[in-house]
């Protein structure tokens, strides 16, 4: 097969297409995010995510967050084909408001984590996290 | 119906009284996202447990409110206050309707 360099061009363009397109920041993450918060701007600081720069397997990555003094924290993944991944409500018992799991990215991504404080304020932290594999199959 | 759904929970057998415990749960089960096709092509319908509760002597501990990007085999791992002796009760909720429970006791130190 000859490549021309019209064939040429159009392949290069596609490719970038399709890396950049599936795994971006979509509005129906910010979409998530918004109907968890309300619609109120979530600040910075008081929570902190922890989840591994690089995961090999994206069907399961350990995920967590601490949000001293939170009521609520909600999990988000901003590439997966549905952005929420779990709202964690912490009852009078939580000794701390810790949310420890293991989620499926679908790729390379963001990670948001978002905390509802004691007095209705929000709080967001985000990483990125580089999947080698994805992890939703199809 | 997911087969052979079996909860596991790591919880100490005793504690002082105010101290705070880690806890650990999974539950072993498919967690079908609804994203994935058969063979032929066809959506495997999502099947996923959509709620767990961990609570203690009937006061809540933690609420989790679970979406198909959870794992296979969801594990959650949270801290308690142990104010007295008594039994934490988890619950697992399966979008086929079935509950699956576990319970420990925890005495006191």
């Amino acid at each position: 097969m000859i490549f021309t360099r019209r064939d040429t061009l159009l392949m290069a363009m596609g490719t970038a297409a399709a890396a950049i397109l599936p795994f971006g920041a979509s509005a129906a993450a910010e979409d998530a995010i918004s109907a968890f918060t309300g619609g109120a701007e979530a600040g910075e600081g008081g929570i902190t995510l922890t989840a591994p720069e690089i995961a090999e397997n994206g069907n399961s990555v350990p995920v967590s967050a601490v949000a001293p003094g939170a009521v609520a924290i909600a999990l988000f993944a901003m590439g997966n084909p549905t952005p929420d991944v779990a709202t964690f409500s912490f009852g009078p018992l939580a000794a701390t408001q810790l949310a420890s799991t293991r989620i499926r990215l679908a790729g390379t991504q963001n990670v948001v984590a978002v905390a509802r404080m004691a007095d209705g304020s929000y709080v967001r932290a985000s990483q990125e996290v580089k999947v080698t594999i994805g992890g939703c199959g199809g | 119906m997911a087969d052979n759904v079996t909860p596991r929970v790591r919880v100490p057998r005793s504690a002082a009284a105010g101290e705070t415990i880690t806890i650990k749960s999974m539950i072993s089960h498919p967690m079908e996202s609804g994203q994935r096709k058969d063979s032929d092509g066809n959506p495997i319908p999502r099947s996923i447990i959509n709620r767990f509760t961990c609570a203690f002597n009937g006061q809540s501990v933690i609420e989790v409110a679970l979406e198909p990007a959870i794992s296979t085999n969801p594990f959650f791992e949270f801290e308690a206050v142990v104010p007295e002796a008594g039994t934490f009760e988890f619950t697992w909720y399966d979008d086929d309707g079935s509950v699956y429970t576990e319970s420990k006791d925890i005495a006191l130190a």
